[in-house]
């Protein structure tokens, strides 16, 4: 079987490309106009940081590598609140609190 | 809400923290329950299974409320294995578990969490939602207190931080570090409308009766990790989680694989026509009895998924979790009474754990997950490699049944990552424990037949 760097196998079939808005779009949200994420360095993302996991494993995709700008996108507005990025980040450089009272996604289910 | 003062200020309404403030509070302790999110539940993603006993001890006969939030008592539990085409199936259906006291339901955690918060409020809980902790306060080294990100200070005896996998007030208070993406899972989740009459019939069902699958193999593309389905009333709750550290490393976009998962043609039949609701995701706390923090201080304990109380190989968190809010609730009513909130009264919470389910279990499992670890290339082969045998044994082909088992034997034992597990397993130390095995079984026997007692 094939695997990948990290010994994983890569299965031939290709994983389907989800457009993650459309899946955003089935939660209901309480907006807040103050970021409760943000990068404690730009430089980090463009200069040190090469998989940028944040952009595959964010299940809200909040991060975008902007290729023209050089920088990461960081769409706070779409967060769940997992929390994964702070813990995946290789550099330690998301600072992501808990949006003000009440604010953020509302689950009607969860 | 400046300058109050409680007996105690639990952080987090879910099933840890309102299991704690609800015990206090029928000890007639004054205290308060606060949720950052809108309404408790608002931030909470689980499956969901909530087994019965842990919350009968909290209210007792809570099914029997009419407004009691389950969705369906789970009579079958089925664990699959998935190849890329078929699937090997384990299962148990029982009657008994349609009668009282039922093992599980299956529930919609953001309903649920409002009926629990409603009981405790019902007991004398203030309950106060859209708040958000940003720290705790401490005094001469004891925690007194927290304040909130609108910048009030609520004090009290004790605090019971309960708020969750992300325990910021953990972290902030020194009683954890943040956890590493080896020590956390994350789920992806949808709820998918069904009708009631679908469900029934395309999970061999009775009505109301509810079926629990869990899903291993080719689902999470060689990850450690396993999907879930689980029937609602009138919607399915189909997820798919493996560890973090394996999101990361593979670059699997966790959407992505929930669609892949859901696409799979075992599954797909039993979400056709199902409409999405929900999505959601969430941390899952998988690092068990080793990644445990520490469980108490002067003025404070931590319960539920802030302090890793989850027993992933048995799907069990919620339970925990509310068996471990009781217990620091019981602590804090004792502590009240001896009017002392010092770590080595509140210690109490944790020989209370260790004389219940919790801390066993945890323990129990503590080096699972690193032993399954060792053998990622059987997670990753074993699934095709078990389907490939059974197809072969099933399938007629017109050779004779011993030359088909024995191609079959040959296959797997010399399938590389087969002989690898083969080789690691079999030590010295591994086989002695077999004989050993062996002589109480024959021991056992003897006894039997001999008519000995046992």
């Amino acid at each position: 079987m094939e695997t990948d760097p990290w010994g994983f196998p890569v299965s031939s079939d290709a994983l389907p490309k989800v457009n993650v808005d459309e899946k955003l779009g089935s939660l209901t949200y309480k907006a807040d106009h103050h970021a409760h994420i943000t990068l404690k360095d730009n430089a980090t993302c463009l200069n040190k940081c090469h998989d940028k996991p944040c952009t595959t494993v964010c299940p809200a995709q909040v991060y975008q590598w902007e290729d023209g700008q050089k920088k990461l996108i960081v769409s706070f507005e779409n967060c769940i609140e997992c929390g994964a990025c702070r813990m995946l980040c290789p550099f330690d450089n998301i600072q992501c609190h808990w949006p003000r009272g009440g604010f953020g996604v509302q689950y009607k289910y969860g | 809400m400046t300058e109050e003062k409680f007996d105690a200020i639990v952080v987090g309404a879910g099933p840890a923290g309102t299991s704690a403030a609800l015990t206090m509070a029928k000890a007639g302790l004054n205290v308060v329950l606060l949720e950052r999110g809108d309404s408790p539940g608002a931030k909470n993603v689980q499956g969901a299974v909530m087994y019965t006993k842990m919350l009968d001890e909290i209210v007792p006969g809570f099914w029997k409320d009419p407004q009691a939030p389950v969705e369906r008592p789970i009579t079958e539990q089925k664990i699959w294995v998935l190849s890329k085409d078929s699937m090997f199936q384990v299962g148990f259906k029982s009657e008994k578990w349609l009668k009282e006291p039922y093992n599980c339901f299956t529930v919609i955690r953001a309903t649920f969490d409002r009926w629990y918060a409603k009981k405790a409020e019902e007991a004398g809980v203030q309950l106060f939602t859209g708040v958000t902790v940003s720290e705790g306060i401490k005094k001469d080294g004891k925690v007194v207190g927290i304040k909130t990100s609108e910048g009030d200070e609520i004090y009290a005896d004790v605090v019971v931080a309960a708020d969750g996998v992300n325990s910021l007030l953990g972290q902030q208070l020194g009683l954890l570090d943040e956890w590493t993406a080896d020590e956390v899972a994350l789920g992806v989740k949808e709820v998918l409308s069904l009708p009631r009459e679908k469900i029934e019939d395309r999970f061999n069902l009775e009505q109301g009766e509810g079926t629990t699958i869990e899903i291993f193999g080719e689902n999470t593309r060689g990850m450690l990790g396993y999907s879930f389905l689980y029937t609602n009333k009138e919607s399915i709750s189909f997820g798919v989680g493996a560890k973090l550290s394996h999101f990361q490393k593979t670059g699997i976009r966790p959407p992505d694989l929930l669609e892949y998962a859901k696409a799979h043609p075992m599954i797909r039949r039993l979400l056709k026509g199902a409409k999405p609701l929900e999505y959601s995701a969430h941390l899952i706390p998988e690092g068990g009895y080793n990644s445990m923090p520490k469980l108490f201080a002067d003025g404070i304990l931590i319960a539920g998924d802030a302090a890793q109380m989850v027993n992933a190989s048995h799907r069990e968190g919620s339970n925990l979790a509310m068996t471990a809010g009781r217990l620091a609730g019981e602590t804090v009513i004792e502590a009240k009474k001896k009017g002392d909130f010092s770590a080595k009264t509140l210690s109490a919470y944790q020989t209370k754990l260790r004389d219940s389910f919790v801390i066993p279990d945890l323990f129990d499992h503590k080096d699972l997950e690193t032993m399954v670890e060792k053998h990622m290339d059987i997670v990753a082969e074993g699934p095709e490699l078990m389907a490939q045998s059974l197809y072969d044994y099933f399938q007629v082909d017109g050779r004779p049944k011993r030359d088909v088992q024995k191609a079959i034997l040959q296959r797997l034992t010399k399938n590389p990552a087969v002989r690898a597990l083969i080789k690691s397993e079999l030590t010295l130390k591994n086989e002695f424990s077999l004989v050993k095995m062996g002589v109480k079984l024959r021991l056992l026997l003897w006894k039997l037949t001999h008519g000995g007692s046992l």
